[in-house]
């Protein structure tokens, strides 16, 4: 059995999911038909978006369900884009430099064929985003704003964002958040929040993957990117995905993560390390961070060899940035903080979850002198 | 014992990474990424290190069973490889980059690194055997005449060779192929590479020109005599025949071939065949792969080329520096190619030509 500290990647799924999933998936009935089998299972999505509406802190009708946390990013960025500089007027998206590719990539696409500008917001050392530099740009740019796109959490650091602050500085500019690594993990109210949009994903909570949320506030309509049946407020249409929605609301109406326990197995953890390997350097460690993450640099090594080596001792974890043709490349988020190139390249991303025991802690300290004395001669 | 599997993606590290599986090894799947700005899908049997390869090499280690990841060595691959192989043009040499990289990359960074994260050694799906004797390893032909890659191994030290190992030397290609069928690699029909990997056209001649430019210069014949004007002389090739342009006959209507290229004056000297024969050679940075080579006259073959004859002939070794002298005279030799020196099948030294007469 492997030692899974990747939890941020993925997350093993919830055994009630799985058998909630089982069971939805014996029903016959597409939601959207007027029979009894698709008033049944229409009946079952709706209780779910319920549950999942009040877990929230949103109306269940704002709740839109999407394939991934991906496509609910798209729809937010494209569709806010679209609606708001429909005249030409504000081409402006505001995101911040350490957002996940999913963001990021929409956003540079409307720069490409769309007009967009994109803005990108600095980060502190710590990796929390700049304040003082989203005040200045909406004083500077005002009414040519399209949206703020600020994630909820870091999904490398771990680290928390002011969103609310960003939606008191936005005043009535939207604010879309991509929450996906937040959702279950640290306190979460779309409501609270003021958002105007919200991402989460069911496969970081316990859930399926192959389902996404949109949280859209009411009243707003945005020009759809999937076009066809109308499902989902006309805003994602395609027949609703009843069995994955059914498991997701079991993920998290059932959920075996406990933040507290999960804090405890991070510094146990953090402290092994740097017990182990003196010079290692957790990362963002003096600021608010969600408890399943840390980010670790380990000096004099390459994070890919590092990965590989670990792998062999039957260990995942990360480098946490993406791959590009399945080459490393260095982490954007940990550019955008101010490390050294070398830094970068020598940081590893471990992810603890619900799953998560003391004794894989253990086996990773007790592997990890030997992995990075390798790796360091291997550089 | 562990080892790190060279894939491709192409249908020979598949099967050899498959067979050193099946002999009990440890191994670990890596591809190397040797181009910084990979192509997405390749095109027939040119060019390689696509987007396609690495998915296809991804696939075949899964269907393996072994770990697989993605080693970036453009950087390395750029410095050791391309550089040098453009600045060998550029005196006027003769390169094969494929030997470069067997030298600097495939048996020396990867190596290095495999050794240094604690594995064994690296397979490569390279034709060519080893044999086992007393003082280590010993570097042959494969069975295979017409697949053998003994040629391009020849850099390899005898450190280099003790730490590589080549399952397919004992394995005509063709039954390759209809083992990888049977294995269920998907690789099993895929086209081999031919040409050099970073020049996917295949026309190193206009590939040499974007990268270089094409500095002008006179064509001449061994008085001196300008015949011509070439587009940059690196893009001849000694005994090069086709392609010259030459306005101004010989006498006797017999064709004029490329000598020698001098690249400080940027002058493509030209002249009749039988000014090509070459009858010795002298190389540089000889490298002995097996056994020592004892003082004096040794008898043995010289091979110039991948896939060139093996040439009777009496050669030395001394001070770094590799002679031979043919028994029969060569047409079109040019410095920068390796000479590689057999005895029987077995590889006894390589060297880079430097001198020929």
């Amino acid at each position: 059995m492997s030692i899974y500290l990747d939890h941020a990647a993925t997350t093993p799924m919830n055994p009630q999911a799985i058998e909630a999933m089982s069971n939805a998936l014996a029903i016959i009935g597409n939601p959207s038909s007027l029979h009894a089998d698709g008033r049944a299972v229409r009946k079952y999505v709706e209780d779910a978006r319920d549950l999942l509406a009040k877990n929230i802190d949103c109306a269940p009708s704002e709740i839109i369900f999407t394939g991934s946390g991906t496509e609910a990013n798209n729809i937010a960025i494209k569709g806010i884009f679209w609606e708001r500089n429909s005249s030409r007027s504000r081409p402006v998206v505001i995101t911040s430099a350490i957002e996940h590719q999913a963001v990021l990539e929409p956003a540079q696409w409307l720069v490409a064929h769309e007009g967009a500008q994109h803005i990108v917001l600095p980060v502190t050392e710590d990796g929390v985003v700049s304040l003082d530099a989203l005040q200045l740009l909406v004083s500077q740019h005002g009414d040519s704003i399209a949206l703020i796109s600020i994630m909820h959490s870091n999904n490398e650091t771990g680290v928390i964002q002011p969103v609310a602050d960003v939606v008191d500085i936005a005043g009535d500019i939207p604010v879309h958040c991509d929450a996906v690594q937040s959702w279950s993990k640290a306190p979460l109210s779309f409501k609270d929040l003021g958002l105007f949009a919200m991402t989460l994903s069911g496969h970081k909570v316990g859930g399926p993957i192959g389902i996404g949320i949109l949280v859209l506030s009411r009243g707003i309509d945005i020009p759809a990117l999937i076009h066809g049946g109308g499902q989902e407020r006309e805003i994602r249409s395609g027949t609703v995905n009843a069995p994955s929605i059914v498991a997701l609301a079991a993920a998290i109406s059932k959920s075996n993560y406990s933040a507290h326990d999960v804090a405890a197995l991070r510094h146990s953890f953090e402290r092994g390390v740097e017990r182990v390997i003196p010079d290692v350097v957790i990362n963002s460690a003096d600021v608010d961070r969600l408890p399943g993450i840390s980010s670790v640099t380990f000096p004099g090594t390459l994070n890919e060899t590092l990965l590989l080596l670990l792998d062999s001792e039957q260990i995942s974890c990360s480098t946490g940035a993406a791959c590009t043709a399945g080459v490393h490349r260095p982490s954007h988020v940990l550019e955008a903080m101010g490390l050294a190139e070398d830094s970068v390249m020598s940081t590893l991303r471990f992810s603890f979850g619900a799953t998560t025991t003391q004794s894989d802690v253990d086996d990773v300290i007790a592997a990890l002198p030997k992995v990075v004395e390798r790796a360091r001669s291997a550089r | 014992m562990k080892l790190i599997a060279a894939m491709s993606g192409g249908v020979d590290s598949a099967v050899a990474a498959a067979r050193a599986v099946e002999d009990g090894h440890d191994v670990i799947g890596v591809h190397l990424a040797l181009s910084s700005n990979p192509q997405k899908y390749r095109s027939g049997a040119r060019g390689c290190c696509t987007i396609e390869d690495s998915h296809d090499a991804r696939r075949a280690a899964d269907v393996i069973g072994i770990p697989f990841y993605i080693w970036d060595m453009a950087e390395e691959f750029h410095e050791n490889v391309v550089e040098n192989f453009m600045s060998e043009y550029k005196s006027g040499r003769t390169p094969n980059p494929c030997l470069r990289c067997n030298e600097k990359i495939k048996f020396a960074a990867v190596l290095d690194r495999a050794k240094n994260m604690g594995f064994d050694g690296v397979i490569t799906g390279h034709y060519a055997r080893t044999v086992d004797t007393p003082e280590g390893k010993t570097l042959h032909r494969a069975i295979d005449p017409l697949k053998d890659q003994s040629y391009v191994l020849a850099v390899l030290t005898r450190d280099q060779i003790n730490g590589a190992i080549f399952p397919l030397g004992d394995t005509q290609k063709v039954d390759i192929r209809i083992e990888a069928e049977r294995r269920g690699l998907a690789v099993a029909q895929k086209p081999d590479s031919h040409d050099i990997c970073f020049v996917p056209s295949g026309d190193n001649a206009g590939w040499l020109r974007d990268r270089m430019g094409s500095e002008a210069g006179p064509i001449v014949d061994q008085d001196g005599k300008q015949l011509g004007t070439h587009k940059g002389a690196y893009t001849y090739t000694i005994g090069q025949r086709k392609g010259l342009g030459l306005t101004v006959p010989t006498e006797d209507g017999s064709p004029r071939f490329v000598l020698k290229i001098e690249p400080v004056s940027n002058t493509v000297v030209v002249g009749p065949r039988e000014d090509l024969a070459v009858s010795s050679m002298r190389g540089e940075r000889a490298i002995v792969c097996g056994p020592e080579i004892a003082p004096g006259s040794h008898r043995g073959f010289v091979q110039i080329r991948a896939h060139g004859a093996p040439l009777p002939a009496t050669y030395s070794y001394a001070d770094g520096f590799l002679t031979a002298q043919l028994d029969e005279p060569l047409l079109g030799l040019a410095t920068g190619q390796a000479m590689v020196i057999y005895d029987g099948d077995r590889v006894v030294a390589s060297a880079t030509i430097c001198e020929t007469a």
